[in-house]
Formats: structure tokens, sequence, C-alpha cells
């Protein structure tokens, strides 16, 4: 195998690793934010009970996505040096602002956060817990735009030629809001709200059934499940604006989603299917001119197809770029209906009286996770062959002076101790849900009287 | 050329980046150090201890590590890509121990089997020392100068490439140095039986570093001429090297006399001083095309735009004291000689 395609595996495992992490956080920080804020407010122990078990798991997340995102700052420099060279200017400017306006906040009050608890004013400790989730949602604007201008630069002119070619700023703001940027960006922040919530809402569905931390767990469980409620259906809004934007300025990699070969037609739209790119056709359930409609709202008007590019021009795994795609967006649909029915069931006065249903809740915090992977995978797979779309090719963008071996030698270190960590994140995560929050106190009404039984006992 | 205050915008940048890393040196350096020793410890008491010494606050430094990287690459993408393309192995291993000593930290007092915490002390204490040690050694490598071509790639081959007398020299000086810097950090971070032994630890580290740094200071102006050319060009930089001589000097003076803050503060000193010889070293270059020497990087040539780094000027201008002073908080909330009994998350 060559340093190319050894290059891109490794860039892709390890930021794809990162990314199980980063979501997690940022979504487990939203609702920390919210039980620490109702615990100051009502001074009721259960928020707080809650905040402080919430916190420990974040603890989990946020390390393992601390020690893996410092990778792909250096992979940049080690493994795509010509790119590093080619952007620099504003990328580099990009991950310099995320350092100094996001981690910089984010780490410190983390401090606090962590082993704070007895040391500073309550308002103080939620103060830090605000600057912690403040301070993810700031890392993902930066490191975001910086790839939104890789999909779709803007704001930028190329000064010199050849191997010493790069792209340099124009103008700041327009770099800053390209064409993808607010799309995505929202699209990322609902993606990790929703990687969060549907953890939560899983571990509070285990125990419900478990009959352990019963009320407890029925308060935040009904919390978080509206606002993953509403996250999911924005999510729909901010994909859709997506696919829009792609459609105008990446239209090979729409094509390619949707599976639309012929250079200029109207399109379907696929609910799922399978392509076979050597005969250019989709097997599958389709919408006829469905795609054209989303587009357009016509159904006749047509849609850029694969064949206007030159076969060099076009993103090669097609089919992976398909199925990708449908997935996330099958994923998102099937977390409205379920979070819309639980809505329901809540009005009815069922929510926690189906078995069934809390088990899907259970297993429903892969799903997010996936959608988040896939997405990535659709966004990068269909920018290929570029690394800067229309500019710059992948296969250009290499470390001329890295050798293979060196780079086969990295990926299996990384692939071993990333398998470590993943183990040892999910043993730890398991234990720390295993023993619960942990209080002296269970909120449980029918366990008063156990309770009782136990302090006499004493 | 655009200028501000009478120095332009790649020499102010130039400065920054440098003085990010000097902060990175000395904060996370102690950490470092700290982890360094963390093997000699006997107890598991001092052993967690110790880990709490730096525990609330080891993150916030590597910060520095983020942002001085983000900034390097910002300002210098050149550069960037060619340093860090060329020292492929030493960054890679770099990025593996970071993420062993960051893991061993967060995870060594989440279960109580005693092979857990014995598997986290030797992951954590041997991460802290090869990252002192690496740091040093990439230092080296650019001190040395490497082959580069016109294109400014490097052209040296091989994964062992890195490890050159000098550069291992380099890196061992490092790896005292902020042994030295650790131990007495912890010093003022504990107390009773522990802070004797540390004391013990301290006069060691200190020997060590000042017979590493002897030798690596004579090998340097014995083998490399580059480095020496440029002290008979640049008078000032006897004066640099008279303040290092004398900061190093009053380390053992003041830890005699158990002031540990001072001598903290001075090999936080003896640190920034060191790094400051090597600016004055390499100024304008940033890494010394050996032997085609107009292949070299300078600050010139490896510059992002004048108008970006306007831009980040602009980013650092605000963030900075911003960043200072949210470490200044942390630290604040943490001060003081660590307590076990103090229960974390
Ligand atoms: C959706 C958001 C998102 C995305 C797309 C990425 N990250 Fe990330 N990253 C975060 C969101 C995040 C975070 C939530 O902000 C983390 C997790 C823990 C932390 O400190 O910040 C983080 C950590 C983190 C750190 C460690 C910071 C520290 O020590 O405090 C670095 C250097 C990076 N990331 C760099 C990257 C790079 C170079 C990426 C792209 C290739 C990347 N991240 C993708
Ligand atoms: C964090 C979530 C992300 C995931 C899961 C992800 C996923 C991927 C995948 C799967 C590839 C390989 C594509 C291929 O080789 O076909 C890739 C490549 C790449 N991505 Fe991303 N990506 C993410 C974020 C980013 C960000 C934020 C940036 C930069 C700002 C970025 C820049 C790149 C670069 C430089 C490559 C290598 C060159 C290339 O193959 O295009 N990625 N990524
Ligand atoms: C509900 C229907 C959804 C639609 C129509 C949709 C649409 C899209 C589109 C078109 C892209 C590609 C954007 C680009 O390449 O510039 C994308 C990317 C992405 N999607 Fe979705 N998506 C949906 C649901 C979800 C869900 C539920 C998640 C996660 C929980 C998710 C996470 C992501 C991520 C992380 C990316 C990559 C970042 C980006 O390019 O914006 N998506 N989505």
């Amino acid at each position: 195998m060559d340093v190319e395609i050894l290059s891109r595996i490794q860039f892709a495992f390890t930021v794809a690793f990162h990314y199980i992490y980063p979501p997690l956080s940022i979504g487990i920080g939203l609702i920390m934010v919210v039980f620490e804020s109702m615990y100051l407010r009502s001074k009721k122990k259960k928020y707080e009970v809650l905040a402080k078990f919430w916190t420990k798991i974040f603890a989990i997340t946020f390390g393992v996505g601390v020690v893996t995102g410092i990778v792909m700052e250096f992979e940049f420099g080690t493994n795509w040096a010509t790119y590093s060279r080619y952007v620099g200017d504003i990328f580099g400017s990009a991950l310099a602002a995320e350092g100094i306006f996001a981690f910089a906040l984010e780490s410190s009050a983390l401090g606090v956060l962590l082993f704070g608890w007895n040391r500073v004013k309550p308002w103080v400790h939620l103060v830090a817990t605000w600057a912690v989730f403040l301070g993810s949602m700031f890392s993902v604007v930066w490191i975001v735009v910086a790839n939104s201008w890789q999909q779709t630069p803007a704001g930028y002119h190329i000064v010199g030629e050849g191997m010493q070619a790069r792209a340099e700023i124009v103008d700041f703001w327009a770099m800053v809001f390209n064409p993808s940027s607010v799309d995505r960006l929202t699209h990322v922040w609902l993606g990790a709200f929703l990687a969060g919530t549907f953890l939560i809402l899983s571990v509070h569905a285990y125990y419900i059934l478990k009959g352990r931390y019963v009320v407890l767990s029925k308060k935040a469980f009904k919390i978080t499940l509206v606002v993953a409620a509403i996250c999911s259906l924005a999510q729909l809004f901010t994909g859709h604006q997506s696919a829009e934007g792609v459609s105008e300025n990446q239209p090979a990699k729409l094509a390619a989603m949707e599976g639309h070969f012929e250079a200029s037609a109207p399109a379907d739209l696929y609910l799922f299917g399978w392509v076979d790119k050597e005969n250019q056709k989709v097997t599958g359930l389709k919408l006829t001119g469905g795609l054209s409609f989303m587009l357009y709202q016509d159904l006749d008007e047509e849609v850029t197809g694969l064949n206007t590019f030159p076969e060099e021009d076009r993103p090669s795994q097609i089919n992976a770029i398909f199925q990708f795609y449908h997935i996330m967006v099958a994923i998102g649909m099937f977390l409205i209906a379920l979070s819309l029915f639980a809505l329901w069931q809540w009005k009815r006065g069922k929510l926690f009286e189906k078995k069934w249903l809390l088990w899907t809740f259970v297993f429903t915090a892969l799903l997010p996770q996936i959608a988040n992977q896939f997405g990535w995978f659709t966004a990068e797979m269909g920018r290929q062959p570029w690394v800067v779309y229309g500019l710059l090719r992948t296969s250009d963008a290499l470390s001329k002076s890295v050798q293979a071996n060196q780079v086969l030698f990295s990926l299996i270190l990384f692939f071993i101790v990333y398998l470590v960590l993943f183990l040892l994140f999910v043993y730890l995560m398991n234990k720390k849900i295993q023993n619960g929050p942990n209080s002296d106190i269970d909120f449980d009404d029918g366990s008063l009287n156990k309770q009782i039984a136990k302090v006499v006992s004493k | 050329m655009d200028t501000l205050l009478g120095i332009d915008y790649p020499t102010w940048w130039f400065l920054i980046v440098g003085g990010l890393f000097s902060g990175y040196a000395i904060l996370d350096g102690f950490d470092f150090g700290a982890g360094a020793w963390h093997m000699f410890f006997r107890k598991n008491t001092s052993r967690e201890t110790a880990l709490k010494a730096i525990d609330p606050t080891w993150h916030c430094n590597e910060v520095w590590l983020v942002i001085g990287g983000g900034t390097l690459f910002a300002g210098f993408p050149v550069f960037y890509g060619t340093l860090f393309s060329a020292m492929y192995t030493p960054f890679i291993l770099f990025l593996l121990f970071i993420i062993f000593r960051g893991i061993s930290i967060k995870f060594r007092n989440m279960e109580d089997m005693l092979w857990w915490r014995r598997m986290w002390d030797w992951s954590y204490s041997i991460s802290s020392i090869m990252l002192a040690f690496l740091l040093g050694v990439v230092l080296g490598n650019i001190l040395n100068g490497m082959p580069l071509d016109n294109n400014y790639e490097y052209v040296g081959r091989g994964f062992f490439d890195f490890l050159n007398p000098f550069s291992i020299l380099v890196g061992v000086t490092s790896l005292a140095l902020f042994m030295m810097h650790g131990a007495i950090y912890l010093l003022l971070k504990t107390e009773g039986k522990l802070y004797d032994r540390i004391q013990g630890f301290l006069r060691k580290g200190m020997a060590f570093f000042i017979i590493s740094y002897i030798v690596t200071t004579a090998y340097g102006l014995i083998y490399l001429d580059h480095l020496l050319v440029v002290f008979e060009e640049n008078k000032v930089l006897f004066i640099v090297a008279l303040l290092v001589f004398l900061s190093i000097a009053n380390v053992p003076r003041l830890a005699s006399k158990k002031q540990y803050g001072w001598a903290f503060i001075f090999t936080s000193i003896t640190i920034a001083l060191l790094l400051v010889v090597v600016a004055f070293e390499l100024y304008p270059r940033l890494l010394l095309s050996n032997p085609e020497i107009q292949n070299s990087i300078t600050i010139y040539n490896a510059a992002a735009s004048i108008k970006t780094l306007k831009i980040m000027m602009g980013f650092v201008a605000v963030g900075g004291p911003l960043v200072l002073l949210y470490s200044y908080f942390v630290y604040r909330t943490f001060w003081g000689k660590v307590k076990l009994d103090q229960q974390g998350y």
C-alpha cells in the first residue's frame, strides 16, 4: 500500500475515533447545565445528584476526547505537509482561534467543574459548568468552519505556483461564513446534542427497567426527552438545508449521495437502494422525481448527475456514499418518530408503562453515534478526490518526505492504542453506570420504608 | 514591509509562537517532571498526593501545546509541514505518550485493584519521561538543522534519522531540567515525610541537570560549528548566556535555603532563557538546511500572509489575556498543599 492510502486510512480512523467522544461531551454538557441550573434554583437534592452523576460520566468522555483530539492537529503536519502549507493561512488561523478561544476556556473551567464542588461557591461552580459547555460549543465552531472552507472555499486567493502554491485570506468574514459553514455548524451541533441526550435517555430508561433510582430517573428522562425531541426535529431541518447547499456547491457530491448518474435529468429520491456503479443503475425503493421536488419543489426540474463530471473529478465510492447518507437520514427519521411517540405516551400518562419502549430507548443510544459517523463519511468521501474542493487533490496533499513504512507503523500503533482505549472506555462507562448515582438517598417513594429500616438498623 | 512598533509581522509572530512554547515548556514541564519522579515514590498515598498535585491543572497546561501548535500552523505553515513530516516518528510517539499520560491520570483512581494502579503508575511515569525527552529531541534536531530541498521538503530518509548524539543529549537535558522543575513544584504542593523525600530528589535532579547541561553545551560548541558562528556574530548572546548561568546557579542556592517558591520562579526563568538562546541561534531562520544553506526555512519564506498574521495578532491580543485570566483563576482555586481527603468527582 502506498503512503496516500495509508495516510487516508490513518486520518479517517483517528478522526472518526475522536468523533465518538466530543459529541457525547457536548450533549451531556448541555443536560448537565440544565440539571445544575435547576439545582441552584430549586435547591432540590435530586437535581444535585443528577448533575454530579452525569459529571462523572462526562469526565470519562471528555478525557478520551481530549487525548485523541491533539492527534489530528499534529497529523495535518506529519501526514499532510503539502496540504498544511497550502491551507495554513486559512486553516491554521481557525485552528489557532479554536485553541485560544475555546479549548483554553473549556479546559481551565474543567478543573473547577471536576474538582471544585467543595472549593468554590455553588454559583461559581455553575459558571464553570456553563464555561465548559460553551467552550465545547465554540470549539466545534472553528473546526467546522475550517472543514467547511475545505468543502466550499471562499474569501481567498491563490498565490505561487506548483509545489509552492498557497491559498491566502483576502476576506476573513467571507472565509468564516463560507457557503456551507452555517448549515453544517448547526447540523453538527444538533448531532452532538442528539448523541448526548440519547445516551442519557438510554441510561435512565435502563434504571427504570431495573427498578433502580426510579423516581430520579423518571424526572431525568422527562427533562431530557423534551430536549431530544426538539433536537431531532430541528436536525431534519438543518439536514435539509445542508442538502440544498450541497446541490448548489458540490453537485458531484449530491449526485453520489443519491446515485444520480445521468448528466442532467429529473432525479428520484431513494428511501433505500443499492448502487451498481458499472452499469450506472440504482435498485431500490424510490419516489419518482422526489429529489427534484426536494431541491426545487418541482418534480421535473433537472438535477446535475455524475456523468457531467470527468471521471477524475468524481468521488469513486458511490455506493458507500449512498449508503452512509441514507442510513443517516433513516436514523434521523427514526429518532423523530421515537421521540414524538414517547411524548405522546407521556401525555397519555403511559410513558413508563411500556417495557418495549424503554428497551428501545436503551439501545437507541447507538443510533446518533452511527448517524454522526456516517454523516462525516458522506461529507468527506463525497468531497473526494479533492482535499480542498476544486483546488487541491488529495493525492497532491501528502507529505513528500514520509515513507509508507513509517505510516504503516504509526497506523498499527494507533490501532492498538485506540483499541485498548475503547475497551477501557466501555469498561469504565459500564462500571459508572452500574454503580449509578450512588446517592445515600434513593428518591423512590416506595422504598422510603426500606430506607428508614436501613437507618434504624444501623 | 509592514511593521508594528518598528518590528515586522513575521518577527512578531516568531516572538508570539516562541512565547507560547516557552509557556508550554514551563507549565507542562513541571507536570512531566512530577511524572518522571512518580515511580520513585514507594507508598500509594505518596503517589496519590503527587498525582493530585497536578490533576486539576495539567489539562489547562496542555492547552498551551494546542494553542502553540495552532499558532505555529497559522503563522508559519511551511515550517509546520516540513518540521512535522520530517520528524514523523518522534511526533507520532509524542502523540501516543500524550494519550497515555492523559488517560493514566484520569483512569488511575477509578479502580481499586493493585495491578490496575501499578499499571497506570508505570504508564504515567514512562509517558512523562518520554514526553520530556522527545520535546528535547525535536529541539535538538531543529538546532542541528536538516537536509532540505528547494521546495523546503525534508530529503533525509528513515525511521531513526531523528536520533543523533546531539538530539539525544538535548533530550536528556530537557528531561533533567523538567525533573528539577517538577520536583520543586511538588515541594510546593506537599508536606511532611513526602516533602522530605522530595528534597532529596531535588538534590539529585539538580546534579543531573547541571551535568547534562554542561555535556550538551560542550558537545554543541565542539561539533556544531554553525551554533558557534552565531555566538561570534551576535554579542548579545553572551549576555543571555551569562543570565542563563546565573539563573541556573540561583536554583541550588535558593533550594538550600528552602525558598522553593523562588526556586520555582528561577527554574521557570531558566527554561525561558534557554529558549531565548535557541531563538537567538535561529532568528531569522526557523530551520537550517544542512548542507544546502540556501534552502533554509526562514520566518519570511515560511510565514502566512501579512493579512492573516494581523488577524491572528488580534486573536492573540484579545484571547491571550483571557487565557491568562482563566489560568490564574484555576491556579488560585487549587492553591496550596494537597489534602488527600478532599474528594474530586
Ligand atoms: C463536533 C465537534 C468537533 C470536531 C468536528 C472535532 N473536534 Fe476536536 N474536540 C472537540 C470537538 C470537535 C471538543 C468537544 O471540543 C473536544 C473534546 C474534549 C475537548 O477538550 O474538546 C475536542 C478536543 C480536541 C483537542 C484537544 C483540546 C484540549 O486539549 O483541550 C484537539 C487538539 C482537537 N479536538 C482537534 C480537532 C481536530 C484537528 C479535528 C478535525 C479534524 C477535530 N478536533 C474534530
Ligand atoms: C470529526 C469528524 C470527522 C470525521 C468522522 C471525518 C471523516 C473522514 C473520513 C472518513 C475521511 C477519509 C475520506 C476518504 O479517504 O475517502 C476523512 C479525510 C479527511 N478529512 Fe475528515 N472527518 C471529520 C472531520 C474533519 C475535519 C473537521 C477536518 C478538517 C477541518 C477534516 C479534514 C480531513 C482531511 C484533511 C482528510 C484527509 C484527506 C482526505 O482524504 O480528504 N475532517 N475524514
Ligand atoms: C434527518 C435527516 C437528515 C438529513 C436530511 C441530513 C443531511 C445531511 C447532509 C446533506 C449532509 C452533508 C453535508 C455536506 O456534505 O456538506 C450531512 C452531514 C452530516 N450529518 Fe446529517 N442529515 C440528517 C440527519 C442526521 C442525524 C440524525 C445526525 C446525527 C445525529 C446527522 C449527523 C451528520 C453529521 C455529523 C454530518 C457531517 C457534518 C456535515 O457535513 O454537516 N445527520 N447530513
